[in-house]
C-alpha cells in the first residue's frame, strides 16, 4: 500500500528533499521558523538545514522579493513565502519588473531560479483581503510559470519541478486543500510544469477545474455519473503554460466545455481556455461553453454573502446540464446534503486524492 | 595615493566624457534608437567608487549606468551594440542603454525603475553572504531612489544581516524635472537616516575625484572588516537633459546661472588643473590621452555600426531560461 500524507507534509517533505539535495536551496517569509511553520510546511526546516537557509524575513515583501532575485543573480535558489496572497500584491514591482523580465532583457545571461509560494484563504470570514486569488494576473506575465497543485501527490511533485526550474515559478496553494489526504512517494519525483491531469474520463463533456475547484467538480461528476451523464475532469494543475493538448483532445472528443475557477468572472483563466478552445476546434463544439467561477465582487466576510459567493458541486452540475439541454436540478433533487456549514471545508473532501 | 593611480582615475573619467559626448553628437542620426541618460558632469563618482573595487566585485546601477558600466570594466563595444539595438550588444539587443551587463566585469545590470534595483543588489550581497564569498556589492542609485519604498526595506535587510553591499547615491537634485524642494522635507539627511539603521554612512562632493576615492576606500574597510553594509552620498550635477542628448536649462526647471555654477566645478577639467600643477599629467600625455579614447571610441562606433541587428526570430528566444 502507498504511503499516504496530507498536502502540507507533501510540501515539507519536496522542500526538505530539495534542501538537502542542493545547498543553493534556501526557504524565507514571514514566519518559516515560528511555531506553526507556515501551516505546517516548513515546520523542522531549520533545526535540520540551518537557519542560515530557513529564516523569518522583515515585513517588506517588495523589497525581500528584490533581495531573492539578487540572491538568484548569484546562484542561490531562494523559496519565498506568504502566508496569504494578498500581502505578496506589494511585491508586484520586484516580481512583474525584474523576476519576469531578467532573463529575457539581459539576452539570456542570468536566469532567476525563485519560487515564490502563495496561499489562498478561504472561509471563516476571510474577507476582501485574506481570500483572493490572483492566478490570472501571474499568468498574464511573459516570462513567469504559474502552478496550483490539487492533491499531495501534484503538490510535492509540482513544488519539486519549480525549486530545480531555472525560472520563477508562482506556487499558488490554496488553504482548503491543506488538509486533503493521498498517496505520496517517498522519494524525490517532479510534476512537470505545464501537464494538466486526467482526474477523470467521460465521453460527454469536459469540465476543466483548478485547485480546490477541483474536488466540487469530482463531487459534481460523481453525481451526473448517476444520471448517466459522463463527465471528463481535466486538473489544469499549471496556469501557465497552459496544456492546450489535454483540452483540446478532450473538448473535441466531448464537444462540451466547462471550465471552474475559484476566482473572478471576468478575463480570468476560464475566458483564456474558452478562447483558445473557439479559436482552435470551434467546429467540435455542441454547445456553448460556460464559466463557473465567483461573482466580479471583492469576497464577502459574513457568512451569510460568502455562501452565496462560493460555487460548489451543484452548479457545475447544473451548468453541464444546461449545456446538455437539460433543466437544472436543486441539491435536494441532486441529493447532496449539508452536513457542515459553507464557511469552513467540506468534510467529505478529507481524501484520499 | 600613487600618481599611477591619479593618472588612471583621469583617464577614466575622460573617457566616459568622451564617449557620453560622442553619443550625444551622433544621436541625431536617429540610429541609436532607445532612450540614453547621459553621465556627464557626473563621471567623478562613478571613476572614484570603482577604483576601489576589484573585478570580482559587483556593480549595478539606473537607467544612467553608462559611467558605473564603463568605470566597472564594461566592453564598451557591447555597450554601444546594445544601444544601437544589435545582436552582438551586450543584452542581445533586447535591453538597450537602459539595460546593460556584463558579467565578466562584475557588472550585474541596470533598470530603469527608480529604486527597483536596490534590493536586487542587496539580495546579490545576501548571495555573497549565503555562500560565504568576499566580495563586495555596489549599487549606484539617485537621490529620488531614497524616496522609495525598497530604500528603506534594502537598508533593514543589509543592517540585519550586516551584508556586504556599499549604497552610493548620486545626488543631482533633480528626479527628472522635479527639485529636491518637492519631493524631500527641507534638511532631510539619508546619511544621518542610513546611520539610525546602525549603518556607516558618509558624504563628499561628487565632483571632487580624491574625496570620492578616499571616502569610499574607508566604506569598502568598514565592510570587509565584516562591519555590514556602508553608505555614501555624493552631490553632483547633470549637465544635459534627463534624457537626451541636448541642454535643456531654457525650459525652465532650472537656470542657465545654476548651471553654469557646476560647470565650473567640472570634475574632469579641475582634476585635470591639479594633477599639472602637480606635475603628475603634462598636455602631451593628455593629448595622447584623447587620440587613444577617439580611436578607442571610434572603432566601437563601427564595431556597433556594422553589426547585424537581431533576427527576427530572436524575439521568441530567452522567455524562459
Amino acid at each position: 500500500m502507498i504511503r499516504e500524507l496530507n498536502y502540507t507534509q507533501a510540501i515539507l517533505e519536496g522542500t526538505d528533499q530539495c534542501m538537502t539535495e542542493n545547498p543553493a536551496v534556501y526557504i524565507m517569509g514571514l514566519g518559516v521558523t515560528d511555531p506553526k511553520g507556515i501551516f505546517g510546511t516548513t515546520l523542522g526546516l531549520k533545526e535540520k538545514h540551518g537557519e542560515k537557509r530557513v529564516l523569518d524575513m522583515p515585513v517588506a515583501e517588495n523589497g525581500m522579493t528584490g533581495i531573492a532575485i539578487g540572491s538568484a543573480l548569484t546562484g542561490m535558489r531562494p523559496i519565498l513565502t506568504h502566508q496569504r496572497i494578498d500581502f505578496m500584491l506589494l511585491s508586484f514591482d520586484q516580481i512583474i519588473n525584474n523576476a519576469a523580465k531578467w532573463h529575457y532583457m539581459f539576452g539570456g545571461k542570468m536566469k532567476i531560479p525563485l519560487v515564490i509560494r502563495l496561499l489562498v484563504g478561504r472561509g471563516w470570514g476571510q474577507g476582501p483581503q485574506h481570500s483572493q486569488s490572483l492566478q490570472a494576473i501571474f499568468a498574464h506575465i511573459p516570462g513567469l510559470k504559474v502552478v496550483m497543485p490539487t492533491t499531495p501527490y501534484d503538490a510535492k511533485g509540482l513544488l519539486v519541478s519549480a525549486i530545480r526550474d531555472d525560472n520563477p515559478v508562482i506556487y499558488i496553494e490554496h488553504r482548503w486543500l491543506h488538509g486533503i489526504f493521498g498517496p505520496v512517494p517517498e522519494e524525490t519525483y517532479e510534476v512537470p510544469i505545464g501537464k494538466a491531469k486526467l482526474v477523470r474520463e467521460g465521453n460527454d463533456i469536459t469540465i476543466v477545474s483548478l485547485s480546490y475547484m477541483t474536488l466540487e467538480a469530482i463531487k459534481a461528476a460523481e453525481l451526473l455519473e448517476k444520471e448517466g451523464i459522463h463527465a471528463e475532469i481535466i486538473d489544469l494543475r499549471s496556469v501557465k503554460p497552459i496544456d492546450e493538448n489535454t483540452i483540446m483532445t478532450s473538448v473535441a472528443k466531448t464537444g462540451r466545455l466547462i471550465v471552474v475557477d475559484g476566482t473572478w468572472k471576468s478575463l480570468g483563466v476560464p475566458s483564456e481556455i474558452i478562447t483558445l478552445v473557439t479559436e482552435k476546434i470551434f467546429d467540435s463544439l455542441k454547445s456553448a461553453p460556460k464559466r463557473i467561477t465567483f461573482p466580479d465582487f471583492p469576497t464577502p466576510t459574513s457568512p451569510a454573502l460568502a455562501q452565496h459567493y462560493y460555487p460548489r458541486a451543484i452548479h457545475i452540475i447544473n451548468a453541464a446540464r444546461k449545456t446538455m439541454g437539460l433543466e437544472e436540478k436543486t441539491e435536494e433533487q441532486m441529493g447532496i446534503t449539508q452536513n457542515n456549514p459553507l464557511d469552513v471545508p467540506d468534510q467529505s473532501f478529507k481524501g484520499p486524492f | 595615493m600613487n600618481s599611477a593611480l591619479k593618472k588612471k582615475m583621469y583617464f577614466d573619467m575622460l573617457r566616459i566624457r568622451i564617449i557620453e559626448e560622442k553619443i550625444a553628437q551622433r544621436y541625431s542620426e536617429w540610429e541609436m534608437r532607445c532612450p540614453v541618460h547621459l553621465s556627464i558632469g557626473q563621471e567623478a563618482i562613478a571613476c572614484g567608487v570603482c577604483a576601489n573595487l576589484n573585478q570580482q566585485d559587483y556593480v549595478m546601477s539606473t537607467h544612467r549606468a553608462h559611467a558605473h558600466y564603463l568605470a566597472k570594466g564594461g566592453s564598451l563595444k557591447k555597450m554601444m551594440a546594445e544601444i544601437y539595438g544589435k545582436a552582438t550588444g551586450c543584452s542581445m539587443g533586447k535591453g538597450g542603454s537602459m539595460h546593460i551587463v556584463d558579467l565578466d566585469a562584475g557588472f550585474l545590470g541596470s533598470t530603469p525603475i527608480v529604486g527597483g534595483v536596490i534590493p536586487i543588489a542587496t539580495g546579490v550581497g545576501f548571495g555573497i553572504t549565503l555562500k560565504e564569498e568576499k566580495q563586495i556589492c555596489v549599487v549606484f542609485i539617485g537621490d529620488a531612489s531614497t524616496e522609495e519604498g525598497v530604500f528603506s526595506e534594502s537598508l533593514n535587510f543589509a543592517a540585519l544581516k550586516k551584508l556586504p553591499v556599499l549604497f552610493v547615491c548620486e545626488n543631482n537634485f533633480f528626479s527628472v524635472y522635479s527639485p529636491l524642494s518637492v519631493r524631500q522635507p527641507k534638511d532631510r539627511d539619508n546619511v544621518a537616516i542610513a546611520k539610525a539603521y546602525g549603518i556607516y554612512a558618509d558624504k563628499g562632493d561628487g565632483n571632487d575625484i580624491l574625496d570620492i576615492y578616499k571616502i569610499t576606500r574607508k566604506a569598502i574597510l568598514q565592510i570587509q572588516k565584516g562591519n555590514g553594509p556602508a553608505y555614501l552620498e555624493f552631490d553632483t550635477y547633470r549637465w544635459r537633459e534627463h534624457c537626451g542628448p541636448n541642454f535643456d536649462n531654457h525650459i525652465g526647471y532650472r537656470t542657465e546661472d545654476e548651471y553654469l555654477s557646476w560647470r565650473k566645478r567640472c570634475p574632469i577639467e579641475n582634476f585635470e588643473n591639479q594633477l599639472k600643477e602637480e606635475g603628475i599629467l603634462t598636455t602631451v600625455e593628455i593629448d595622447k590621452m584623447n587620440t587613444e579614447i577617439e580611436s578607442e571610441i571610434e572603432q566601437a562606433f563601427i564595431f556597433a555600426k556594422n553589426s547585424k541587428f537581431p533576427d527576427a526570430t530572436e524575439l521568441y528566444s530567452h522567455l524562459y531560461a
